[in-house]
């Protein structure tokens, strides 16, 4: 259960660009959370819940975009279907993941005066 | 318009971020790594489910260095100081991190037990990060390599299940393979599960109780650590500076 702890570093980062713009409010939090990336966002969304309360975030909204795991030919480039193994069968090389390990913090809407 | 001053209604703004939400972490990580590189230190982090292996693995790996290259470990669990005790006792000195109930290790718990003065003058460190197949996985400590333990005995299909972690492996440690004779598991079919998971597969089978199969683990850490030693090599591991 380590999305409790990356609440916390996420809700420190929004903390900080709410005081620096003095905001009233924050009304939403757009996260991306890659299916590779390790992170639960069920998990994050109920640490959500519990680290908001009482702070500039309490009635902000938390968006979890989700990107999908996609793995290519790190030399072809072609695309790999899930679960196949991670080699490429035209030309042997190994695969590289294009995208799917993102544990990012997108951007926030802020309520200014 | 607001009525009191004239300044005009609150207004939502949208501010792009785009960072990593680990960000802090990372630059703690990258903090660690430039330490280990100043001092020639090759820094491993070993992960693993609780019971993998990973403690049995390093005293082994202890014995075997005794007397040719200083090794020290970081050991972080729940609770206790067993498994540190374990590894001194192994001739390794380690520092335990005990991190109450977090799940995994991160780069700021690492960074300060790397100022205690039993890991001085390290030219191989284990970071032993907590017993979990999913939370470490996440946190980048520094190290050069992650080398994740998986027992014979937690069956054929724990990559597929727990592909992150795999995914972010740069050496499988197949341990306990001397039980394999009592099992119902083939080592090859972890092997499988592993390229499906794992893009450059590269597994050791290895038994830290018969000594089977370690031989090309340490072969390969002395490869590492022939490639990181530098003249600076002898300079202690916990003088480094801050920003």
């Amino acid at each position: 259960m380590h999305e409790y702890s990356l609440m916390l570093a996420l809700m420190e980062r929004v903390e900080e660009e709410a005081a620096k713009r003095g905001a009233l409010a924050v009304h939403r939090v757009v996260v991306r959370i890659g299916e590779l990336s390790g992170v639960e966002p069920e998990l994050l969304d109920s640490a959500f819940a519990i680290a908001a309360a009482g702070t500039v975030c309490e009635r902000a909204a938390l968006d979890i975009e989700r990107v999908a795991a996609r793995w290519e030919c790190s030399g072809c480039r072609r695309p790999l279907e899930a679960g196949e193994r991670l080699r490429c069968a035209a030309c042997g090389a190994p695969a590289a993941l294009a995208a799917g390990d993102e544990i990012l913090l997108g951007q926030i809407e802020l309520e200014v005066p | 318009m607001c009525e009191t001053c004239g300044c005009g209604d609150p207004h939502m703004v949208s501010v792009e971020i785009q960072e990593r939400i680990l960000s802090v972490n990372d630059r703690a990580a990258t903090h660690n790594r430039e330490h280990f590189a100043a001092h020639g230190v090759l820094a491993i982090n070993l992960m693993g489910s609780p019971g993998s292996g990973k403690t049995a693995v390093l005293e082994a790996t202890g014995r075997a260095f005794a007397g040719r290259c200083r090794v020290a470990a970081i050991a972080g669990d729940l609770e206790t100081e067993r498994d540190a005790e374990r590894l001194r006792t192994a001739g390794i000195p380690a520092r335990a991190i005990t991190t109450g109930s977090a799940c995994h290790l991160d780069a700021s718990m690492v960074h300060h037990a790397l100022h205690h003065e039993s890991l001085d003058g390290a030219r191989l460190l284990f970071i032993e990060n907590v017993g979990n197949l999913v939370c470490p996985a996440v946190y980048d400590l520094g190290q050069a390599f992650n080398v994740v333990a998986l027992a014979v005995t937690e069956g054929e299909d724990k990559p597929l299940k727990y592909p992150v972690m795999f995914r972010k492996a740069d050496l499988v440690l197949v341990t306990k393979t001397d039980l394999l004779p009592h099992l119902d598991v083939q080592a090859g079919t972890i092997d499988e599960a592993i390229g499906r998971v794992m893009p450059e597969p590269a597994v050791f089978h290895v038994s830290a109780k018969t000594g089977d199969g370690l031989g090309r683990w340490f072969e390969w850490l002395e490869e590492q650590l022939r490639a990181r030693s530098g003249p600076d090599a002898s300079h202690p591991a916990r003088g480094h500076h801050h920003d």
